[in-house]
């Protein structure tokens, strides 16, 4: 298990939240994402054996984010 | 897809590109009777516009969601088709110009946030076991590292002092700006800053994990954690959303009007609705943040609006735990030496009474005796002179040695006891010369605060305190204080607050966090005065940074208009929809006109929530009760 935190870029609407915690959260190995709206976060976590913060910051990418840090922790 | 990220980039760009294109076309087509430009003109406005809105719809619903993009998606696409190009290009101008400015004015309402995580330390200067210097990143600094820093120098993570010395100023972490003296051994705070001395510091939490990290995190949470109004909102959105669409499909199917189908779609967005609320609550809490108030989300905000019975711990919170001195009495002749010797045999102890005597003679200009004999400690009682000639300490001692007490004495001893203070003696060849009394300081603006809060409509202010009754009333006597009680256990003042709430009040409880965290708990709304340990940060509701009065007053009246805000801006919301509607069924508002009183909506909340960030604290002038110090 570790956490992974996503800075992206400043988010405006929030059906943006909706988007980008569905997009997430159907991700394999994916669980508990919170979407901070006003901090411009994601948090999540992830089972690295199935997937990466770099696989997570590509889907929102995908849906027309700007990702600007990635930060994966592991959890005990 | 890097199409779609080009276009969120220059989506501002794009916005301004339309509106060139429809400026020319209206130019074109009123002034200059030239339709073969107007018309082109709107139309590849109208394409430009649609693409982003477009984008976002599509990819909203490939994770099955119906954004309000969707439906200006279609009812854009629509208008297209029934070649209504300029209503076309007007809407999704005003829609992308709309978001726009939402975005520059969200902004402003993050700003004091983002202010405080812009404080955060980026990198440190890491020492290897060679000696070698070297600058990286603070997410790469492990524990145990061992860390450098030169004077002027931030913090870069928590740790111990290990080598150096030097004054910090904490004012980050704890509120008070007054720069601390740290050395080998002392605990240092990622955030704060040294202002002189080089210091090596060993590493014993990074980045998220410091306290200065930990505030941070908790004030960005509180911002998106949502008000039960804001939730209930966003639950409501989710279902109105579609609903409109599905509204939209019944009327043209009823009424056969496409044109007025897809003028309710536009309509139907549920805009200032979504925001409305949100956007109160960052404001709120950002502006808490910038003065020290820590809330921790929507529902402590909403909480705390409703208190009306206020509880509070005395010591440390109500007084600043911190002794001075009341009240000194000379019985005598040479009212100076005697005051210059107690002053030397206090400065030999560490005992925080001795220490508030040392500062008050320091402060009434006598300095202390230089020769001073030998003294002993007596367990318990104080301290003496070897051939017993100086005994300072308490009542036990002076009986213990046979010392006379003078009727006098004897007075201002009672005095001294019956106002709650601690009293020290000093007597010299077994005459008692000096009565000093020494108490718990109140806070400056403890009275200013309790009374702004009774103002604000505080009904009830209860204090449980351990200390005994005597000491508790005497505090009681000075402050707006309704109920007092006293000689209390942690767990009694725990009680105490359940019945309280329990007899239906909206209690809130202040205490320092640490002993006081079971009451905390307990409470409605747990306030944690003090420090900003971790202990405080993660029990209670409502963290005060700076231990003040004045700062638990601001975070009130904040969270009681936060609330009132909140409603403003759903009323406003739930009103635009409902005119909107209803200029649709007088035949008043079009497509372009109804998108324009939507996104005027929008702004009019954000407008109304960032009224919240310029409410100011109480005046800031801590007066010091002149009834607290006093010499015979």
């Amino acid at each position: 298990m570790a956490k992974v935190v996503l800075q992206l870029g400043e988010l405006t609407c929030p059906s943006c939240m909706t988007k980008i915690q569905k997009a997430v959260q159907n991700q394999d190995g994916v669980s508990d994402v919170k979407v901070m709206f006003n901090a411009g976060k994601v948090k999540a976590n992830i089972d690295e054996a199935k997937v990466t913060g770099e696989d997570l910051g590509k889907v929102i990418t995908e849906l027309g984010y700007e990702v600007k840090k990635i930060k994966t922790k592991e959890v005990a | 897809m890097k199409f779609n990220i080009w276009v969120q980039k220059h989506q501002n760009q794009m916005t301004a590109a339309i509106a060139i294109l429809i400026v020319i076309s209206l130019i074109s087509d009123y002034l200059l009777k030239l339709p073969m430009v107007a018309t082109p003109a709107m139309i590849i406005a109208s394409i430009i516009g649609a693409i982003p809105v477009f984008l976002h719809a599509w990819t909203a619903l490939m994770n099955k969601v119906i954004s309000i993009e969707l439906l200006v998606t279609i009812a854009v696409v629509g208008a297209f088709v029934i070649g209504e190009y300029e209503e076309s290009a007007v809407v999704t101008f005003l829609f992308l110009f709309g978001s726009y400015l939402e975005q520059r004015t969200l902004q402003k309402t993050r700003s004091s946030v983002k202010n405080l995580t812009k404080m955060a330390p980026t990198t440190a200067e890491v020492v290897d076991e060679d000696g070698n210097i070297e600058t990286v990143d603070v997410d790469d600094v492990d524990e145990g590292d061992h860390v450098i820093v030169k004077p002027g120098g931030q913090i870069p993570v928590d740790g111990k002092i290990i080598e150096g010395k030097g004054y910090m100023n904490e004012a980050s972490i704890t509120g008070e700006s007054t720069p601390v003296e740290k050395t080998i051994g002392d605990k240092v705070f990622a955030g704060s800053l040294t202002d002189n001395g080089t210091i090596t510091i060993e590493t014993t939490s990074v980045g998220e994990d410091t306290t200065f990290g930990k505030i941070i995190e908790l004030v960005e949470e509180a911002q998106d954690s949502a008000s039960p109004a804001a939730r209930f909102i966003d639950k409501f959105a989710t279902y109105y959303t579609p609903a409109v669409l599905i509204i939209g499909i019944l009327v043209w199917i009823f009424t056969r009007d496409f044109p007025l189908a897809i003028t309710v779609l536009v309509l139907g967005c549920p805009g200032a609705l979504v925001i409305g609320a949100p956007v109160s609550n960052v404001a709120g809490i950002g502006n808490g943040a910038k003065n020290g108030i820590l809330m921790k989300g929507g529902n402590a905000v909403n909480t705390f609006s409703k208190v009306d019975t206020l509880v509070l711990d005395k010591t440390g919170t109500l007084t600043t735990g911190q002794m001075s001195v009341t009240k000194l009495s000379h019985f005598g002749n040479d009212k100076e030496s005697d005051m210059a010797l107690l002053s030397a045999v206090e400065g030999t102890s560490d005992h925080p009474l001795g220490r508030a005597i040392v500062k008050y003679i320091e402060s009434e200009n006598v300095s202390a005796t230089k020769d001073l004999p030998e003294l002993d400690t007596v367990k318990g009682q104080g301290l003496q002179s070897n051939d017993g000639d100086i005994l300072v300490g308490n009542e036990r001692l002076m009986k213990a040695n046979n010392v006379k007490i003078s009727d006098d004495a004897k007075q201002a001893m009672n005095d001294r006891v019956n106002q709650g203070d601690s009293i020290v003696l000093m007597a010299i060849n077994k005459e008692l010369k000096l009565v000093v009394g020494v108490n718990d300081q109140l806070r400056p603006d403890a009275f200013e605060g309790l009374t702004a809060l009774k103002k604000a409509g505080i009904k009830r202010v209860v204090m449980l305190t351990g200390d005994n009754k005597v000491a508790a009333q005497h505090v009681a006597d000075r402050l707006p204080v309704d109920e007092v009680h006293a000689e209390l256990l942690p767990e009694q003042k725990v009680d105490f607050v359940k019945k309280f709430t329990e007899q239906g009040h909206h209690v809130a409880f202040v205490g320092d966090g640490i002993n006081d965290s079971p009451s905390l708990a307990t409470a409605d709304i747990g306030i944690g005065m003090g420090t900003g340990t971790d202990v405080a940060i993660e029990t209670a509701d409502v963290v005060l940074v700076k231990s003040s009065f004045d700062a638990l007053a601001h975070a009130y009246v904040l969270a009681k208009k936060t609330v009132a805000n909140t409603q403003e801006n759903i009323i406003i919301a739930v009103g635009t929809v409902a005119l909107l509607l209803l200029g649709l069924l007088v035949g008043v508002i079009h497509m372009a006109s109804g998108m324009f009183v939507h996104e005027f909506s929008i702004l009019i909340v954000i407008f109304n929530a960032m009224r919240l960030l310029r409410i100011k604290t109480l005046n800031k002038s801590p007066k010091l009760d002149v009834n607290q110090v006093e010499t015979a």
